[in-house]
């Protein structure tokens, strides 16, 4: 009888235990640097996730491209990207995105997993398996709940990797992650999952700035301030830097300069309205009589530790600026008023557009409301084309009256380049597109 | 309003073109506030001014803080200068007053730190 000690091992984690020594032992050369990371996205500005990533990497000198097609509805992207270094930066950046990890395998089930995993240098897996490393495995499924057993077989199912470190289930120097994907509809979900991911975690997006931003705690308001995500996603389409100057033509409380001035951007804006910049009259936020001596723009920027980013706001007319010639703004960053529910002026011509498009007939958009829009935006393409520098970025939002738009309504300008166009519903026929444009020629 | 802002500031008044600049600043308020330093932002800044206004405009608020008339060559790596411009730039804000058009007289009023450069149908350049 054979004590179980001496008996050689026959079972198959033994079998991969020994493939994996056998890899190890062979001193491979290098394969070619894969640099292939998972992308884990927020459900939510689906359209608007595309362009602030591919914005965000051009920011960071990667160029954007996919190891797969990006399906627009899913949280998954598979991304190429030079270093660690510009995904950690993107990740500084970014509030689509959740997290990224350096991808290490992936399959459409846990055998293809496993192979993809085998495939894997292991001269990139050593540094973060070796023996005086701590660690940890965490799994996320999406679209599906499983139990606690469930979570455990799956983790135990990668014993064949060859961790030599210890687990610290409380503060590890790295987290591995399996990310299972059970699709997008919750009322029909698979049995299996449609795709199975393994990485290391490398870092966490800016989706936590939502909150520490959100219009609901800031001191000083107005009826159109803007979602914090979105004002930050605007700041992400805009390429804003540390030490850019970032305009606002139509500035009202400021609520698009806060992102900018997070990122480091020194800023400024203009507005035709007295009481709005100087924070007087009545107050937008439900029970308060009028804005306080604390209400402004400026206020609004040292709530945030801010203040000494903010340039100047002045009165002036958007269409008739006030500026000597010459290229000053690296982003110009707006949200024109557009008679929804804030009346659009220009000095002489106190014409209100009619509120409330909703109740527009079928038929047509009314004329006053075609015929103002157009100045203003003819008027602000010619003032970024004046006054971005070459490169720099004109990002605003256009409203749409959905029955009746088509690409050809956005306007163009010989010298700005069209980047992106995402659409926000805001009613059944009513939808704002979120344009960002870039300055390719000089003026004149 | 900071003199950063007002180095880009022109008057628009029908007829004036680029005579609407410098406006002239008559301030009954002056603040000082102290803003951090960053020499990468001044750095940046000081190609875009109109070095001789700018001067012109420190010295009539009495804050011209020895800013030599003239930009010497690697301004870029003297700190002493560098947070002399940072100072004139970002520091010194007119608070109250009016700033002139040049070729005009047309008074723009400064209240609250902010200037209001709005201009009617009739006045402005078309």
């Amino acid at each position: 009888m054979t004590t179980p000690r001496h008996r050689p091992c026959t079972c198959a984690k033994g079998g991969l235990r020994r493939w994996w020594r056998r890899r190890r032992r062979r001193n491979m050369a290098l394969s070619n640097t894969l640099n292939r990371y998972l992308l884990l996205l927020a459900q939510e500005h689906l359209e608007f996730r595309l362009p602030e990533i591919k914005s965000l990497l051009s920011l960071l000198g990667g160029r954007f491209s996919s190891h797969q097609e990006i399906h627009g509805k899913s949280p998954f992207w598979i991304l190429s990207i030079p270093s660690e270094d510009i995904a950690r930066n993107l990740m500084k950046r970014t509030v689509c995105a959740k997290s990224i990890f350096e991808l290490w395998g992936h399959g459409k089930s846990p055998e293809e997993l496993y192979n993809s995993l085998k495939s894997y240098p292991v001269e990139k897996m050593a540094p973060f398996l070796h023996s005086d490393t701590t660690y940890k495995i965490k799994i996320h499924t999406f679209n599906k709940t499983l139990t606690q057993e469930e979570k455990i077989k799956r983790i135990d199912a990668l014993e064949f990797l060859p961790f030599e470190g210890k687990v610290n289930l409380k503060n590890p120097q790295h987290i591995f992650s399996i990310l299972e994907d059970y699709g997008l509809d919750p009322n029909h979900i698979p049995e299996k999952p449609l795709n199975i991911y393994f990485g290391r975690w490398i870092a966490d997006g800016q989706r936590e700035l939502i909150e520490s931003y959100s219009v609901k705690k800031r001191h000083f308001i107005g009826n159109t301030s803007m979602d914090a995500g979105l004002s930050f996603i605007m700041a992400n389409h805009g390429k804003v830097k540390e030490n850019d100057i970032v305009f606002d033509p139509f500035v009202g409380t400021g609520g698009l300069l806060i992102p900018s001035a997070h990122f480091g951007a020194y800023v400024c804006g203009t507005d035709i309205d007295y009481n709005t910049v100087h924070g007087l009259g009545k107050a937008s936020r439900k029970n308060q009589k009028w804005r306080g001596p604390d209400e402004n723009i400026k206020a609004n920027l040292r709530q945030y530790g801010l203040e000494k980013y903010y340039l100047d706001v002045l009165i002036a007319d958007a269409s008739k600026p006030s500026w000597r010639k010459g290229l000053f703004f690296d982003a110009i960053i707006t949200d024109p008023p557009y008679g929804i529910r804030e009346s659009t002026r220009k000095t002489g011509s106190q014409k209100e557009i009619p509120k409330g498009i909703e109740k527009c007939p079928e038929s047509h958009i009314p004329v006053s409301f075609n015929y103002h829009l157009s100045d203003m935006f003819v008027d602000l393409l010619n003032f970024a084309a004046e006054t971005l520098v070459l490169g720099g970025r004109l990002v605003y939002w256009l409203p749409v009256y959905t029955p009746e738009y088509m690409e050809e309504i956005v306007p163009r300008h010989p010298c700005l380049k069209l980047i992106s166009n995402c659409e926000q519903r805001l009613s059944s026929h009513t939808a704002r597109r979120l344009i960002t444009m870039e300055k390719v020629k000089d003026f004149e | 309003m900071k003199l950063l802002t007002h180095n880009l500031l022109s008057s628009h008044v029908r007829g004036v073109g680029p005579r609407g600049f410098p406006l002239r600043i008559q301030a009954t308020e002056v603040r000082v506030s102290p803003v951090d330093f960053n020499p990468d932002f001044v750095t940046r800044m000081i190609p875009k001014m109109e070095w001789t206004a700018l001067v012109e405009a420190a010295e009539s608020l009495g804050h011209l803080s020895e800013l030599p008339r003239e930009l010497a060559e690697g301004y870029e790596k003297d700190e002493e200068f560098l947070r002399k411009v940072h100072h004139v730039l970002l520091e010194v804000e007119v608070v109250e007053g009016t700033l002139q058009c040049p070729e005009s007289g047309r008074l723009f009023p400064i209240s609250r730190g902010i200037p209001n450069m709005l201009l009617s149908d009739e006045e402005a350049a078309s």
